[in-house]
């Protein structure tokens, strides 16, 4: 029998790490995601693993790589500010092309900003973060369901392509309390780490870097990760879709901006607006594919967003001009609530689709 | 017919492609002999720093991590506690252990780290081209200090052996040469015994290496030996600034 259990987001997270067998965890004290390091303080050494307060963030990312170089499966957390620290070893892990878990529960910014959920690091965490060209793989979780299961999930697919995973929250889904399903841990067929060092016993001694020299030899590794991310596009794109069928509008949002804009949808359905929700669960890879399946002449989209604007651009690439993209966001970590989203879909369903053709119309008539 | 001298087993067959004079050649063969006479080999993981001593991975023979500017300590850290039974050091110049690094290296020392560093000290931004680092001395003119450095703008050499031997959890630290054949056998018996500590799980031990930069310094090799006897070891003192099992010193 499945029972559900009652946790705080940000414990969920750090008990689903536990149970994917991640054995090390460094990370430096940031609200609001303070009960990740708090939890695993306590619950690391009941595992026999390793909990360490770094002195920083840059020192944090730092052991986490160098665990995950000696083969353990390795975890590190914080928020905004703290991510943007960690951004050169994000790089190098990629560049090394070793496996991480990183988690992201966003606050406002710029700056020190404040310490209210946000989304406004989503360029941050889809288009790179660091320096050079690499690619995390994004999860954006909207439910303390999806921080366990993604978590568990995370560290699969980290392993898999040998590169840092980002689990991309917000300060509310960390701190909301909910009861969820903490669904058994089942470790997928995965290959021996053959590349990780633990002395050269019986074997050829192993180098694991990210400086390249030679002549061309940077392209090459270049090439290579490249195709790594080319086939995370092609297998490991996630996205839920609610009452797309006969949608109008299609309301375009992940994570906690999603949940928000979920409740309008629904409540605009019961009124009978045709209008759906498509909610985006990788942000990278990004389901182009998929929104650009439903894009269409008669389809409007409107992107709902706790930021100034920037999954929108994704979108709109996405939808590449078959439909018209609208963006609604609030920016610097102020909550969107769903009687807004609500009233901005109904804006959208008043508006005309084809501003143009209306005043043309109109001229005629 | 006995055998006395060969090339240590910690060593690829690669010749050292460092400047002519260069100490890091000479440190490197130090470290393999001595991980070769401990029998430590193939469970040592060594950490390449960012500076000339990045391209440690082409001539040492064991498992190697290169590490992002100054975090090696943080690196060796993640290494030791998931490997604990491993010989783990990291190798790093005066720019990255004494500039970028000097948090990750201060704490690191603090928790008391079973690791061993080496901190090879020649008063300049090797690889970059002989800009000034925090080791550099008073007066010295590198390419950033054209008119010598100025404590006025630019502060003093920082000591960092005599810095880390304040910290508690620090267990051994040492500052040794490898100008003249009496300093290094010195220097080896300071690398035998900072790996020692770790291997009995004695905690942090750090061994400060000068060593010259003749390129940089814009000397012979000859005359950069003459500069660390004149200049460098009365502003860098050897010696064993920490040990706190109390051994025999230097």
């Amino acid at each position: 029998m499945k029972k559900k259990i009652l946790m705080r987001g940000n414990e969920a997270i750090a008990e689903a790490a536990i149970q994917a067998g991640c054995r090390f965890y460094a990370g430096y004290p940031i609200t609001p995601q303070n009960e990740i390091p708090e939890y695993l303080s306590w619950r690391m050494p009941e595992v026999e693993g390793t909990f360490i307060q770094a002195e920083s963030e840059l020192a944090a990312i730092n052991m986490v790589y160098g665990a995950s170089a000696a083969g353990s499966r390795a975890m590190t957390s914080s928020s905004s500010p703290g991510i943007s620290l960690k951004q050169e070893t994000i790089s190098f892990l990629a560049a090394a092309e070793l496996p991480a878990v990183i988690v992201n529960m966003q606050r406002g910014g710029p700056g020190l900003g404040n310490i209210s959920g946000s989304q406004a690091d989503y360029f941050q965490a889809v288009k790179g973060g660091g320096h050079g060209d690499y690619k995390t793989l994004v999860y954006a979780p909207y439910s303390v369901q999806e921080l366990w299961d993604l978590t568990l999930r995370s560290f699969d697919k980290a392993d898999e392509y040998r590169n840092p995973v980002l689990i991309l929250g917000d300060g509310i889904i960390g701190q909301m309390m909910e009861p969820f399903y903490p669904n058994p841990y089942r470790k997928p067929d995965l290959p021996e780490k053959d590349w990780a060092l633990d002395g050269c016993k019986g074997r050829a001694p192993r180098v694991i870097k990210s400086l390249y020299m030679g002549d061309g030899e940077l392209e090459m590794r270049n090439i290579v990760l490249q195709t790594k991310y080319a086939e995370m596009k092609k297998r490991e794109v996630m996205a839920d879709r609610y009452y797309l069928d006969d949608a109008e509008i299609v309301v375009v949002a992940f994570g906690i901006a999603a949940r928000i804009a979920l409740s309008s949808v629904l409540r605009l359905r019961r009124e009978g607006l045709k209008v759906g929700l498509f909610r985006p669960v990788t942000l990278f890879p990004f389901p182009a594919q998929e929104l650009f399946a439903i894009a269409g002449e008669h389809i409007r989209f409107l992107t709902i967003e706790m930021n100034a604007g920037q999954m929108v651009e994704d979108v709109r690439l996405s939808v590449n001009g078959k439909s018209q993209v609208l963006f609604h966001g609030r920016p610097g970590g102020s909550l969107l609530t769903p009687e807004e989203v609500e009233e901005k879909i109904r804006q959208v369903c008043c508006s005309h689709p084809h501003p143009v053709r209306a005043a043309l119309n109109r001229w005629d008539a | 017919m006995k055998k006395i001298f060969q090339r240590p087993e910690s060593l690829k067959q690669e010749p050292f492609r460092y400047c002519p004079g260069c100490g890091h050649s000479l440190i490197h063969r130090l470290i393999a002999e001595c991980i070769d006479e401990l029998g430590i080999r193939e469970r040592v993981i060594g950490i390449a720093p960012v500076g000339c001593a990045v391209f440690a991975y082409d001539y040492f023979n064991f498992d190697i991590l290169e590490v992002a500017h100054g975090r090696p300590p943080a690196a060796a850290t993640g290494l030791k506690r998931t490997l604990p039974d491993r010989v783990i050091f990291s190798y790093q110049g005066d720019g990255d252990l004494a500039a970028i690094g000097t948090a990750e290296i201060i704490h690191a020392a603090n928790r008391g780290e079973d690791i061993t560093v080496f901190f090879i000290n020649n008063t300049t931004y090797g690889m970059t081209g002989g800009q000034m680092a925090p080791t550099t001395l008073i007066g010295q003119k590198t390419a950033t200090s054209p008119l010598g450095r100025d404590p006025k703008t630019a502060g003093f050499p920082l000591r960092m052996a005599e810095l880390l031997a304040t910290i508690e959890g620090a267990s051994y630290i040492a500052r040794v040469s490898v100008d003249s054949y009496r300093n290094l056998i010195d220097a080896k018996k300071a690398v035998l015994k900072a790996f020692r500590y770790q291997m009995e799980q004695k905690g942090f031990s750090l061994v400060e290496i000068l060593s010259p930069c003749p390129v940089d310094w814009k000397l012979s090799p000859k005359e950069s030996q003459i500069r660390i006897q004149n200049e460098i070891i009365p502003i860098y003192p050897l010696g064993t600034f920490k040990d706190a099992y109390q051994e025999s010193t230097l």
